[in-house]
């Protein structure tokens, strides 16, 4: 079978499977994850788990999820090239993730607990309340690993783990993804780096 | 479940049961199928079909967990069912030694997703001249003509270079690098480390003569397994096509307990617990062929005790489990700053390795006595979960925009450019080693522990010696090297004495091997040169346990090789009426 005819045969390989047709459809839309019959090639206690985890009522409450909306977009803001974090969702991914990692739940759980008592104590507001200013001022202190304060560490160890969340939930989503430019994932033929790229670097092909 | 059990007896007999559906029984059962013969073939897992199960081209955001690896050790997308831990089938260690077993329980076994570097065991792997290993009682041009037959039949991409340890084959077109991939073999050249085009079972181009396999069309998710079989699986590649010939049938979900043998100590067939009801069942055979894996073989045969064969069958020597041995692994991990701002298109090329460093040195002249190749990685990957944790990290190790350099970390709109600046730089290196086989590492009968189907489970003992310890270190050494002479930033800890220089656990590169070696002595060999069992003539092993010392070569190639040769051997055998 020749490329062209082994493309043909995806297409065909493709039509009787779910997930994949629906990710052909929708491919400017989120997938609806939560529909577990569609995940293609699971194992019975994978389908078994989602399920379960589906059915549990969510971990974070409203304030700690306003809390994560507010720090989510200010790690990852709005900018010329793409939304915030907010808009691809980040906090539901981690509504998510706690659950089906559950080693996530007290850190995040204790850390913003610990944000809003850091901000009662100096601003005598919680984080949310806090005006963008304050928020700023707080984050600027616990965002850079080996230059915080000995008594902020736990927020530091805190914002590391949410910022790492929002990274990976920001650019698993499909704006996240456009956003880096990744254009992958799709059928091609590989024949070596560009003329123009070899050019830049003063390279030669090898 | 639950009710009582039954031993169910076959009365149908099989001219040959294979137990196992990887590369090594995949093959026997492929080869068997199409010779005519009517063969029955049990694996532990599930049906697979990559045609139709696979997870290739689901964008990260299919997964609710983003590819993490929570229930699949290789991320969400990866096809093995199975992984370190399976629920209710344990395994232990002795003495608080370690060892990890990856188990793959499906049709088609690990092959399903492992990383289709194909390569050939070279003639000092088969004939060590140092006296450090025992030799094989085959050489290499016994095996080339089989690795040649593997080469055109599955396919299989690399250049010819003539090198004295690394066999040439018959080979397709490789993929050409990526752009971090040119850099590695700049940088590497300047360090004295030879790079040459990697060699990876992925159809780069169509497969003359075979058309139930696509051509690759470069997704580079090999990983997932391939729905068109552009890339080498024992299910798509072996089983499947064989169940085709009408002449191999499958039963899965049935977990071999143990060979049942007869009163000359023949064996007579299998015992195997039905995974779906619960109920055990014997069926009879004329011939037994193993390629259960390389733990589960010997489990196999260590639980096959009878008058016969007090030490488990094939045991007289005594040698089955012993002389397990894994790769050596170890990484490092950088990036490039002169990538930075790199334009976008897509390098998501095949997902084998388009480069790689075959052992360049002599060991003469070094602290350990066996070599290593070195994997790379790098590039603008697909994002995955993990994805974002490497940026705020980076950030602060080259000067920013203006030139000036910030603290690592950040937030807010410089950090979302730093993402967008850094994606695509990263490079990482990984060497894959020879680990010496001693009989003092082995797998054994844990006298205490059962499983789930009141199966005896194995018990590990596994230390490493200097010699895996110093190679370790010679790797990183290497690394770094290369990473400087690239340009690149290292941003890994760099391992040192204290964590053996970053040498992973034995059992976690997954390349196990040498559990029931083979030999022409019966009394320090379980196996002949034909993979047959000294103590029971139709009794065959065809997975990675026969292996007396692997090379630093990923094992899939020679698994194939020698798999094919014992089964046009048990062909011309039966032939002569001798099994």
């Amino acid at each position: 079978m020749n490329r062209r005819q082994s493309l043909k045969a995806l297409s065909i390989s493709t039509l009787g499977v779910g997930l994949l047709v629906e990710s052909c459809k929708t491919s400017t839309k989120q997938v609806d994850v939560s529909n577990v019959d569609t995940a293609v090639g699971l194992e019975e206690f994978e389908v078994e788990r989602l399920k379960q985890l589906y059915a549990q009522p969510a971990f974070f409450n409203a304030h700690e999820k306003s809390t994560m909306v507010v720090l989510a977009d200010l790690i990852i803001p709005k900018d010329k090239v793409s939304g915030g974090a907010s808009e691809a969702k980040v906090v539901d991914f981690i509504e998510f993730i706690v659950k089906d990692i559950p080693t996530h739940q007290l850190p995040m759980r204790g850390g913003l607990k610990w944000l809003d008592l850091h901000c009662l104590n100096t601003y005598e507001k919680t984080f949310v309340d806090c005006t963008s200013a304050q928020q700023i001022e707080v984050l600027e202190q616990i965002a850079y690993p080996g230059k915080t304060k000995p008594e902020l560490q736990q927020g530091e160890v805190f914002f590391s783990r949410m910022r790492d969340l929002v990274g990976t939930g920001f650019y698993t989503s499909e704006i996240g993804i456009n956003d880096l430019g990744y254009v992958g994932n799709v059928p091609n033929i590989w024949e070596g780096v560009p003329k123009d790229v070899l050019k830049q670097y003063n390279l030669s092909e090898v | 479940m639950g009710d009582k059990i039954q031993i169910k007896k076959s009365a149908e007999q099989y001219d040959v049961i294979v137990v196992g559906s990887g590369a090594g029984g995949g093959m026997a059962g492929y080869v068997l199928a199409n010779a005519g013969i009517k063969v029955l073939m049990l694996e532990a897992g599930p049906f697979f079909d990559p045609a139709k199960q696979s997870k290739q081209m689901q964008w990260p955001y299919e997964s609710p967990r983003r590819g993490a690896s929570t229930t699949r050790a290789f991320g969400d997308f990866d096809a093995a069912y199975g992984g370190w831990q399976i629920e209710g089938q344990p395994y232990t260690t002795k003495d608080k030694t370690e060892f990890s077993w990856f188990r793959a329980q499906m049709l088609g076994g690990r092959t399903n997703h492992w990383g289709r570097i194909s390569l050939r065991m070279g003639p000092e792997d088969f004939q060590p001249t140092d006296g450090l290993t025992d030799r094989w009682p085959i050489t290499y041009d016994e095996v080339k003509p089989f690795y040649d037959k593997v080469d055109k039949m599955i396919g299989v991409y690399g250049t010819n270079e003539g090198l004295r340890n690394e066999p040439d084959g018959i080979f397709l077109t490789p993929p050409k690098p990526r752009l971090n991939e040119i850099f590695i073999k700049n940088g590497a050249a300047k360090a004295g480390v030879k790079v040459i085009p990697g060699r990876g079972s992925v159809l780069t181009e169509a497969l003359p003569g075979n058309k139930d396999r696509g051509a690759c069309f470069y997704c580079g998710q090999c990983g997932r397994s391939c729905k068109v079989y552009g890339d080498f699986s024992a299910s798509s590649c072996l089983v499947i096509p064989a169940i085709k010939t009408g002449n191999l049938k499958v039963i899965t979900n049935a977990m071999v307990r143990q060979v049942l043998t007869g009163k000359e100590g023949q064996a007579t067939g299998v015992s195997y617990v039905d995974k779906t009801d619960g109920q055990e069942y014997q069926l009879n055979a004329k011939i037994v062929i193993l390629g259960a894996s390389t733990g589960e073989s010997a489990r196999i045969l260590l639980n096959s005790k009878s008058a016969q064969h007090p030490g488990g069958l094939a045991n007289n020597s005594g040698v089955v489990g012993k002389y397990l041995h894994d790769s050596t692994g170890a990484s490092l991990g950088g990036f490039l700053p002169q990538l930075m701002d790199r334009k976008r298109y897509n390098e998501d090329g095949v997902g084998s390795v388009h480069i790689y460093s075959p052992w360049w040195l002599d060991n003469k002249n070094l602290d350990f006595s066996r070599g290593y190749h070195i994997e790379y990685g790098g590039g603008m990957r697909m994002p995955n979960y993990g994805f974002g944790a490497g940026t705020p990290k980076m950030n602060g190790l080259v000067p920013d925009r203006d030139g000036k350099t910030k603290n690592s970390g950040g937030f807010g709109a410089s950090l979302k450019d730093d993402y967008r600046r850094f994606y695509g730089t990263q490079v990482s290196m990984a060497g894959r080693g020879t680990a010496i086989a001693r009989k003092e590492n082995y797998c054994e009968i844990d006298p205490s522990v059962v499983d789930k189907f009141g199966i005896p489970v194995l018990r590990f003992n596994y230390t490493w010696s200097n010699e895996e310890v110093n190679q370790a270190k010679h790797m990183q050494e290497t690394f770094q090297s290369v990473m400087h002479e690239m340009g690149a930033v290292i941003t890994t800890k760099i391992p040192g004495a204290d964590t053996s220089y970053g040498l992973e656990a034995p059992g976690k590169i997954i390349h196990e091997v040498g559990t029931i070696r083979m030999g022409d002595d019966p009394k320090t060999s379980a196996l002949n040169k034909w993979c047959q069992a000294h103590d029971c003539k139709n009794l065959f092993v065809v997975d990675a346990a026969p292996f007396v010392q692997q090379g630093d070569k990923n094992a899939t190639w020679t698994i194939l090789a020698l798999s094919m040769r014992t089964t046009e051997y048990i062909l011309e055998q039966r032939k002569k009426q001798n099994i």
